[in-house]
């Protein structure tokens, strides 16, 4: 058994002059803070990476900056779904005996440390490198691949994804702390720059500074624990060539195994926290994991079923589209959210029906690595 | 057709500077891969059999890079990038003609691009010659 019971999340957008170490460390400060803990109470951490500071040990790097000794430490990669594996990753160590309190720490000055097309070349590497990087390929194009399949097969139009962008901006307005906070219509979304078609800008999420960090713990040490209850992954393929079926994934059997764990059924669920790189990704894990029906995530959307007063809220926050994506903490951001709207912390932006059960859902590479959390409020 | 049973051929394909798509045919379970690794990712059998493609098939998706991500590649955007789905059976990523939709029947050509040789794929009209 494993409790989060420290939340640290920095804003996210332009973070002037701080390194991917800054952004770490202020993050993992305000977490250490929020369990209630000293730096001599973390035994364990783990961490994933950050592109702008490639590092064969980043965990220690961070270690020895931030003044820990842990007795157990690495980093851990598997793209965008870094985030939640680290927070699995924190789970077994901790229900494993291996460490009483794990620091799960990200963070990274992707928008401030380097250029746009760096990161766009950097990010593309996800791709084959015989076999597809050299035809110049892009990540919202891998994507924009993976869209025209899905809205092939399933009647999904570009105004039914524009529907989730207006929603997550919606969200990000009344989130401080959020990079992009203006709000946008589906009509602003239809006519924005043309990316990788269907792709538009407004498909797509920032690039953003940031971080994020957490507390595992053993015990429910701090008065607004969380437990984790359900832990699943599924790793299908690397690279989009090599996807057997773009319309089916393993967002579904991942999230049926997390869920079976936490012996809880997608009615039980309170609070959806779900990776949104695009409008895209964002649409098929909703469907993928049976959160709405196939086709149908932009109607239920702009029917309210996902706003924060509706059946199922949805990345209250803003997501990765409007909160912003630095790397490992962006999914992270997630996390933290769904943490506060759980325990009640979310001040302003507080979810009238305060949920029980939270499910989240991180995809790392092009569909290409699923991760499903179940988290439980106990009191 | 290229054997990998013929020793003094070592197949190239366009990932070498040659026209031609190349996939993998196991001699033991029939899985076809268009990423050659010299063993089957299916059965683990090392009986591969190099097979050069006729470079005809199905796209599968498609999409433009509008938004190119290096000065080499916005010379040239937007460029249509597809999945082809070759008719013996491996799905391939190429460049393409713009218009191109899911479900249309191509022929996989060659575009040079600086000192490159990249696939291209191009509607393969009903009045074509299906088999080249």
């Amino acid at each position: 058994m494993s409790w989060v019971t420290g939340v640290g999340l920095t804003p996210f957008g332009r973070h002037e002059g701080r390194s991917s170490l800054d952004l770490m460390t202020m993050a993992a400060e305000s977490a250490l803070q929020d369990a209630g803990l000293a730096r001599a109470d973390v035994d364990g951490l783990v961490c994933g990476y950050a592109t702008t500071m490639p590092h064969i040990m980043l965990s220690t790097l961070f270690a020895e900056h931030f003044g820990l000794q842990p007795r157990y430490a690495h980093a851990a990669q598997v793209g965008g779904a870094t985030g939640f594996a680290l927070i699995m990753l924190a789970h077994l160590i901790v229900s494993g005996g291996a460490a009483d309190n794990v620091l799960v720490v990200a963070g990274e000055n992707r928008l401030t440390g380097q250029s746009r097309d760096m990161t766009m070349q950097t990010l593309a590497q996800a791709g084959h490198a015989r076999y597809e990087v050299p035809l110049g390929p892009t990540v919202p194009a891998y994507y924009g691949l993976v869209a025209s399949r899905y809205m092939h097969e399933y009647g999904l139009t570009e105004r039914d994804m524009a529907e989730l962008a207006v929603l997550m901006r919606q969200h990000a307005a009344s989130h401080p702390g959020a990079q992009l906070r203006d709000l946008i219509r589906v009509e602003d979304v239809l006519a924005s720059a043309p990316i990788a078609p269907p792709l538009k800008l407004m498909d797509c999420c920032p690039i953003s500074d940031g971080g994020a960090a957490f507390l595992i713990s053993r015990e429910p040490l701090s008065p607004h624990a969380l437990r984790i209850i359900g832990c699943s992954q599924a790793h299908t393929h690397q690279h989009v060539t090599a996807a057997e079926d773009l319309a089916h994934f393993g967002a579904h059997a991942a999230m049926q195994r997390a869920m079976a764990q936490a012996g809880v059924k997608v009615g039980d669920i309170g609070y959806a926290a779900i990776y949104d790189s695009f409008t895209i990704t964002l649409a098929i894990l909703l469907e993928e994991l049976g959160l709405c029906e196939r086709g149908q995530s932009g109607a239920a959307a702009a029917a309210g079923h996902f706003s924060s007063d509706g059946e199922l809220p949805l990345n209250t926050h803003g997501g990765l589209l409007s909160y912003g994506h630095c790397g490992v903490a962006g999914a992270l951001a997630h996390l933290a959210e769904a943490h506060v709207q759980l325990t009640g912390r979310a001040t302003g932006r507080q979810i009238k029906r305060q949920p029980v059960i939270a499910a989240l859902h991180g995809d790392g590479g092009i569909m290409s690595s699923h991760i499903s959390l179940i988290m439980e409020r106990t009191r | 057709m290229t054997s990998s049973s013929m020793p003094q051929q070592t197949p190239l394909d366009w990932t070498d500077g040659h026209e031609g798509l190349l996939f993998e045919d196991c001699g033991v379970c029939g899985k076809r891969s268009y990423f050659r690794r010299g063993f089957c990712p299916r059965c683990g059998s090392k009986s591969v059999e190099v097979v050069a493609s006729q470079c005809q098939g199905t796209v599968y998706a498609v999409t433009t890079v509008v938004r190119a991500p290096a000065p080499k590649w916005k010379a040239l955007a937007p460029y249509t990038l597809t999945l082809i789905d070759l008719d013996e059976g491996p799905r391939v990523m190429t460049h393409a003609s713009a218009g191109l939709a899911i479900g249309d029947r191509v022929y996989v050509g060659w575009q040079r691009v600086g000192e490159r040789v990249i696939p291209r794929a191009e509607p393969l009209h009903s009045q074509d010659k299906e088999i080249l």
